[in-house]
């Protein structure tokens, strides 16, 4: 039973995704018959009686692979030696710092400073925490009202966040982007997630509303739009040009998606890519800004990955600044840019610290997602501090610069170092292309897996790529989530792999990666 | 267009509340005719008529217009002191200690601070600075995360030795078991609430059976999902007592409608009410959701904010438990948080849910639904493991532990009985005793020509009334018609978390603002 009612919640998602490219059609609120509302039994929770639509989302990260993982690593504990590996290697979830990836030590100092205000009036602190970090957390609890950092940040319209560290937040945006930000649109949240989801809250009022997104997607949106019950509206990254985001396809889906009675809200754009990896050229985003002009939608611009940037030749742009370098103003096109703590050279994916900048909204929207936002009160705080140290990190001349840079520097080239030698990697591999990754922490390789293996998965019901996924992990340890969480052209396969497990644990990586893929296409050779 | 959708949208919910058949029905996913505005892409892409009309439609009184308005005046005070007759506005609308001078417990701070800076730990100078039971604490906590990560995701459902140690406080705190898997860790309890509304709720037609007066978070999240509110009415001349026999007359009210009720919310210590459940009855609320199938969704945040003697906390699954039914028997969910309590921990967004009596397919979804948002923050992980596990006799900061709790709580028992007693004696003023929780909410008997006068301006009486009381004293508490009430009575709640020292000034400046409006309005 419960097999079968996941089985078809997945068929309802990826089916409608795969086979004929049209968006997934999400059930209307569908009601019990109303005899069946008199009868109490019919309030009993079973799978069959709870919201569908949670049914329906699927978060691929966290999803079967993983589960089976966790079980492997139980085994190993409790009987080591049960499997040809000695640990599991997560490569499935960007969570640099759960494989041994070092918090950034100011932005801690700072934290713990915070946490424990009393320490500041102690002289034996001088010795333990450097000085601009006392001299930080002495500002950041002169911005909070009554230095509560236990408090609900509310006063002073402040449920979006702590005024202070919003103003902050804007500084840092105007540094990178070169044009003003205002603290009043930063919305701080616990993580980007529920921000998203917010926004996503506020733009679906039935199926008929639909969000285009990118194919090969983060599930983060596939999963928002089912549990809100709207419509994905895929359009699809060309792989041959190194994921590249065609206007042509963004205007075909869109056109596509209207003719079916779709009124299409926002196109999501994930820059640098997730899983994809590619950093997109100014150019294409000024396309990208005009068709969401042109077509009136909203622009959800998910840029945390915003630090991850591994090529000379590209640069982070934030759509905000490309639409203002474009002499468009606020009222022009409603925007929102997304922005988290968990990524970057930074990771600190476990404080959930995040914002969204919101511009572009008229007044009326506005409340409404403020009140949205206040229904939860306000984000943790220690997030939010976070928040205002990414967008503020020491500055030359600082007690902490050098150290600072030392280790954002060492996070950052050693994720380029790892980036290459993984993408190597798979490129050596039999059938297997992979595009660069650009920046953000993934990438995404292409499978072309014989026709056995395919027929192999068939028959024990998986997809082929979730089957050789399932094969690495039971052979090597090693995580990878299949392309099918992510979405794909039809009949192609992919994993996404991370590039974060320790740079010393890489050539270990790639040599059981290699034995175990000649030995799959061995197996399986047609 | 604006004010005028706004309007529209408090009528409804507010409308609902009012009008004899006390049932909120939520439009069903209304397209309208903001579709035809939509396709036209030259029209604005968002605007309020063309948003989820289920975001409109949902209201949050707690920070609602009179926080506006109070934030409004805080502006003034600043920009041009002595604009107004008072010096500072005093927020006795929130449930948030810290933000009025209340002091976190220096134990849990020490834990977390270590926590988010561990190489404090190898430090010789650490052991001047911090106590050596929160240096053990910390290690302990380090040892129990993967890594000792305290920057990385964790399980979604929180991490497994934290959540170990909250079952284990659990278990001590009922003396029945509990399963650290049954703990889902949240941001504060909150975003479970809304978990549980999200898997419950499929479309108008399934209802929630909700106390009137209610804490809005359950109005609001309803509203959001698209479900009907279904209220129980709590009898205020009983101390807000809970009958078995209004919950049996609401509930076969809404299913002669067509509903089904999935759950029904009880709020113990309540919010805004205060009042404690007394063991009998929590008995027959447990034989209640039995028989007829509901999930008792059990918002027990309030745990420790008890003030009288005679009355004592007992968690649903305590209860349950010893009636002898088992986690299969009944569906039950216990929201916990680090907001309330001694420790009012508001910012660090801790809590968490323990979820029993669901079947392992139901619990994959919750699962699912936990995952999505990946985890919640580890700070607040932590600090939900301390508060379920404090200080014990015989550890170095036992003692400075239990003076900083017994002087907070026995302050809030001290604050509640003025604040109650000064309510008492206004004219025409009743106010039930706050047994615990944080609130008090005094029914308020206004004369004709205030009512009158609120009606001129198209306000509800009490929000009149609390309107008036911030204009003259910088007082704010919420209107009764933001937690719901008996059509046609008149409330206000009014936290009792002012510093105590201010609470004399309070005290009197409330007296005479009374005294003058009931002058002013006189029929």
């Amino acid at each position: 039973m419960r097999r079968f009612a996941t089985e078809r919640a997945k068929r309802l998602l990826f089916g409608s995704l795969l086979a004929s490219r049209s968006p997934p059609s999400a059930f209307l609120c569908s009601s019990p018959p109303a005899a069946a509302a008199m009868d109490p039994a019919a309030g009993v929770v079973t799978v069959d009686t709870i919201n569908p639509k949670v049914l329906k989302c699927e978060y691929a990260v966290r999803g079967e692979i993983v589960s089976h993982a966790q079980r492997l690593q139980q085994e190993l504990q409790d009987k080591p030696g049960s499997h040809p590996f000695d640990e599991i290697l997560y490569c499935n979830i960007g969570n640099p710092q759960s494989l041994g990836q070092q918090p950034v030590t100011f932005f801690r100092e700072v934290l713990a400073l915070c946490d424990h205000p009393s320490l500041l009036d102690k002289s034996e602190t001088h010795a333990l925490f450097s000085a601009d970090a006392i001299a930080r957390a002495w500002q950041i609890l002169d911005v909070i009202p009554g230095r509560a950092t236990g408090a609900y940040s509310h006063k002073l319209l402040i449920r979006q966040g702590i005024k202070g560290l919003r103003d902050a937040i804007a500084a840092g945006i105007a540094d990178r982007d070169g044009f003003p930000a205002n603290p009043d649109d930063i919305f701080l949240t616990d993580g980007a997630s529920p921000a998203v989801h917010m926004m996503m809250q506020l733009l679906i009022r039935s199926e008929k509303d639909g969000i285009l997104c990118p194919i090969p997607q983060y599930p983060l949106y596939s999963a928002s739009i089912a549990l809100h019950g709207g419509s994905l509206v895929p359009y699809y990254l060309d792989e041959s040009t190194g994921w590249g985001l065609e206007i042509s396809e963004l205007k075909k889906q869109l056109e596509d998606a209207r003719s079916k009675g779709i009124t299409v809200r926002a196109l999501v754009v994930i820059n640098p890519g997730n899983p994809t990896g590619q950093v997109l050229a100014e150019e294409n985003q000024r396309e990208i800004v005009n068709f969401c002009k042109n077509e009136g939608l909203v622009l959800l611009a998910d840029e945390v990955y915003q630090e991850n940037i591994y090529v000379d030749d590209k640069k982070f742009n934030s759509f905000k600044k490309i639409t203002r370098s474009m002499g468009y103003s606020d009222d022009e096109i409603p925007l929102v840019s997304f922005q988290s703590v968990s990524k970057g050279y930074y990771g600190e994916c476990g404080k959930r610290g995040g914002y969204m900048e919101v511009t572009g909204f008229n007044a009326g929207v506005r409340e409404q997602i403020y009140k949205v936002a206040s229904v939860n009160l306000c984000s943790n705080i220690s997030g939010q501090i976070l928040a205002s140290l990414v967008m503020n990190p020491p500055k030359v001349g600082d007690e902490s610069y050098e150290s600072f840079n030392a280790e954002k520097n060492g996070i950052l080239s050693s994720l380029a170092r790892r980036a290459k030698a993984l993408e190597d990697a798979f490129n050596s591999l039999e059938g297997v292309s992979c595009n660069k990754a650009e920046g953000a922490m993934y990438l995404f390789p292409r499978l072309r897996l014989p026709q056995k293996a395919i027929a192999a998965a068939k028959a024990v019901n998986a997809a082929p790529d979730a089957f050789y996924a399932r094969r690495l992990l039971d052979a090597t340890g090693i995580v990878v989530v299949p392309g099918s969480g992510f979405g794909q052209v039809p009949g192609t396969w992919h994993v996404r792999c991370t590039i974060l497990p320790q740079e010393d644990k890489i050539p270990a990586i790639i040599s059981r990666l290699k034995a175990f893929h000649e030995a799959f296409m061995e197996e399986f050779r047609g």
